[in-house]
């Protein structure tokens, strides 16, 4: 009778945890490959997890509105028929629980145990190097993420996360002392050695720390909810991260308000909503192809020029704010950039979003015009370089040269556009290049590809 | 109070239960007129007389099987194996026989089986054993295992006065080693299935029992003084049944455990122990739980091995350092 087990997947490379909002299956149910088992929250996307394989679900670990660490045991499947019979109450004997295969206790015989630790050197003779369970970790890795029982049980009644406590145990596990003394002061991080770091992975790590405000009597104190908390630590570490500069550049969308006026009954009639967004995405993605400095990454010393253009869309919801990502944007028609930009801003409404939709973007545009803002510096969505805010567009008065020279105002459709970006690697000529040309597209918009 | 070594501490229990309760009788091979091989019993024939004191053919089968007859007849005997190695003679009469007595036909059979076990004394492999892991799977016996003088005294009056068989594991090592205060004139009684508190700590606790109580208080003491550790040691004195609650107790509190035993390692109750362990506090643990014990192998008699057979105190700090840091 084989045991499949089910665990919490990895939803994106920065997403640590992800929230069982619901089973679609009971104890005991029949699943067939595939057949969405249960249903989660990860820190910004909900999605159906599919049965790995056929057959009964015979156990349940982790229990609706429980959130726990990716890679957590969620469920047990065992695929043969009949065979299998729900677990009783009792805690089942964890997979795999043989003498072979348990992490290798240091020390055969215990009259000659290992080695004792010293200071925590890199790399204990002692450390376990057999694969866990899923074989995805070692017992070493796992230990570091998990430590042990007793720390589980105080980080889950003092809602800390393990992996934000800096260990001195075993393998940089976190002990009980670790674990009680961050909690004792008043959960800010033990200062961490100012040693050489290796690149971050991800835009979230390292811990963000908020610091406390006294509420007055009669305020409201809510606490953060997962996408606030997600926001929040990464626009502070944004800010840490980046050296941001802001240029402003005025756009006439004169010629793309006549386009837009010409042909959006016949987009309307395929479906497509053409918007002055989708214009000002076409513009970008096709002059980020021409200007990779603003379509790249810093990682350590190094400058990451990426190979697509990927462009997120910053979507206001009423619960927080996402950022679905056009991929290979720069392939894309005017109404195919249109199409997915309506598409997945929808989608970011009715949380139908697939994970790999918010992730690997390589460019941000956020749009708060739409609420009449004249013009804003945005922070950069790390680990991008460049983040183009979009102002209000409206009429305005506009000095223009007529063909005989002569200036007059005239009323013309105008907008500003706002990029915040990375001095580290992008300079301000870089920047103002790269605005400069897509202002230049949005102004004389070629018909032919409207 | 006069200081009284483990060996007369026994004795004195001994002694005043046959003054107590004349349905108590011994009988073990040499334990009259020789006074027994450690001489526990020394001029016990000479108060008592031989029908109290009886020397018996060397048969530990036919010493244990008389002992439970007498039991059924109302008789309180206290059967000496010479060493308790050759307890194994008579397995089949204490397994079969008497542990089931009481399930099979409602037959208490207040017996107490005793003998000197362990090594550290250069004995080798028929003068040394412990015996306790392959009577500790029998359900209907109890062990008992003092390292104290005091608890080797309140042990065998408490086990002469149980309804129930009882295995008195006593430890030949400590027997001239072991000094204490004892007071005079008062009744020492220790309850069966308690554990003792051997030393109080708060970084990990170590449990035991017999020799290695006193090797893990030498290794607790070095442990606080070279480590700043403070290490717990819990000395159960009853192996069967188990004072669980104390464990827990121990382990809810340091959350790192370390157990600590002369007998082998495979099979034995340090085993049992771990697995109480997970099973009642494994939200409260820390760390691995560590054993330290002998090696599987038949005790050697060269002192060289014998030493590294058998757990040390050194063996014990270096596991406890370990565990310490983990």
């Amino acid at each position: 009778m084989a045991r499949v087990d089910v665990l919490m997947p990895q939803m994106g490379e920065s997403i640590a945890e992800g929230t069982l909002s619901k089973w679609l299956k009971k104890l005991g149910d029949e699943v067939k490959r595939d057949e969405p088992l249960f249903e989660i929250s990860t820190d910004k996307v909900d999605a159906e997890i599919p049965a790995p394989s056929a057959g009964v679900l015979a156990e349940i670990k982790v229990q609706e509105g429980q959130t726990v660490p990716v890679q957590t045991l969620v469920a047990v499947i065992e695929t043969e028929k009949g065979a299998a019979k729900p677990a009783a109450a009792s805690p089942a004997a964890p997979p795999g629980a043989t003498a072979q295969r348990a992490p290798a206790a240091p020390g055969g015989t215990a009259v000659s145990p290992p080695s004792p630790p010293t200071a925590r050197p890199p790399d204990r003779p002692t450390a376990p190097a057999v694969k866990g369970g899923d074989g995805a970790e070692t017992a070493e890795e796992r230990l570091r993420r998990k430590s042990t029982p007793l720390v589980r049980k105080i980080a889950a009644e003092h809602q800390v996360d393990i992996s934000t406590i800096p260990g001195t145990g075993f393998a940089g596990r976190v002990t009980k002392q670790d674990i009680l003394g961050f909690i004792e002061t008043g959960s800010r991080a033990p200062a961490m050695a100012p040693v050489a770091r290796p690149p971050s992975p991800g835009p979230s790590t390292g811990p963000v720390v908020h610091p406390a405000v006294e509420p007055w009597p009669g305020d409201r104190v809510e606490p953060f909810s997962k996408i606030r908390k997600i926001t929040a630590d990464h626009m502070i570490m944004s800010r840490r991260t980046s050296a941001h500069v802001t240029s402003y550049f005025e756009v006439d969308y004169s010629r793309v308000a006549e386009l837009r006026r010409r042909h959006k009954a016949a987009y309307a009639e395929r479906g497509v909503n053409l918007t002055y967004l989708a214009f000002i995405a076409k513009a970008c993605a096709e002059q980020l192809r021409k200007h990779p400095v603003v379509n790249a990454a810093v990682s350590g010393d190094n400058i990451i020029y990426r190979a697509d253009v990927n462009i997120g869309i910053a979507v206001a919801l009423d619960w927080g704010l996402i950022v679905p990502v056009v991929k290979r944007a720069d392939e894309l028609s005017l109404g195919g950039l249109a199409r997915a930009i309506n598409d997945l801003g929808e989608r970011a409404r009715a949380k139908k979003l697939s994970p790999d939709e918010i992730q690997r973007g390589t460019f941000t545009i956020t749009n708060p015009g739409v609420f009449g803002s004249y013009a804003g510096a945005p922070i950069i969505n790390q680990p991008q370089v460049a983040v183009l805010g979009v102002g209000a567009i409206e009429k305005r008065p506009k000095v223009v040269t007529l063909p005989d020279g002569t200036d007059t105002i005239a009323i013309r459709t105008m907008g500003m556009v706002s990029m915040s970006y990375d001095h580290r690697v992008v300079d301000g000529a870089d920047a103002d290049r790269f605005l400069a040309d897509v202002k230049r597209v949005l102004e004389d918009f070629p018909e032919g590809t409207v | 109070m006069a200081d009284v070594t483990y060996l007369e501490a026994l004795r004195q229990g001994l002694w005043e239960e046959m003054e107590r309760d004349p349905r108590v009788f011994i009988l073990g091979e040499d334990v009259g007129a020789y006074g027994g091989a450690f001489k526990v019993t020394d001029g016990f024939v000479k108060r008592f007389g031989t029908e109290r004191v009886i020397d018996t053919p060397i048969s530990e089968a036919a010493i244990v099987g008389a002992a439970a007859g007498a039991a059924h007849m109302g008789m309180r005997p206290v059967a000496e194996m010479q060493f308790i190695d050759f307890i194994s003679c008579a397995y089949d009469m204490l397994t079969n026989y008497v542990a089931t007595a009481r399930y099979r036909a409602g037959l208490g059979t207040p017996i107490v089986v005793r003998g000197p076990c362990g090594g550290y004394v250069r004995g080798g492999p028929f003068h040394s054993q412990n015996p306790e892991a392959a009577f500790f799977h029998t359900p209907g016996l109890k062990i008992v295992y003092p390292a104290t003088a005091r608890d080797a005294k309140g042990l065998i009056k408490a086990s002469i006065r149980d309804d129930d068989p009882v295995i008195y594991l006593e430890h030949k090592w400590l027997y001239r080693r072991i000094k204490e205060a004892l007071p005079e004139g008062e009744e020492i009684l220790t309850p069966i299935g308690e554990a003792r508190l051997a030393r109080e700590g708060k970084d990990l606790s170590i449990v035991t029992y017999g020799a290695t109580v006193w090797k893990s208080l030498e290794a607790a003491e070095q442990l606080a003084k070279e480590d700043g550790l403070a290490v717990e040691v819990l000395d159960l004195r009853t192996l069967l049944p188990m004072d669980d609650a104390a464990i827990m107790r121990s382990v809810q509190k340091t959350n790192k455990v370390l157990i600590v035993h002369e007998d082998t390692r495979t099979g034995g109750v340090a085993g049992e122990i771990a697995a109480r362990i997970n099973e009642q506090a494994f939200a409260w643990l820390d760390g691995p739980i560590m054993r330290v014990t002998a090696h599987d192998v038949p005790l050697p008699y060269a002192p060289t091995l014998e030493d590294f057979v058998l757990p040390q105190t050194d063996d014990i700090v270096k596991a406890a350092r370990w565990l310490a840091a983990y």
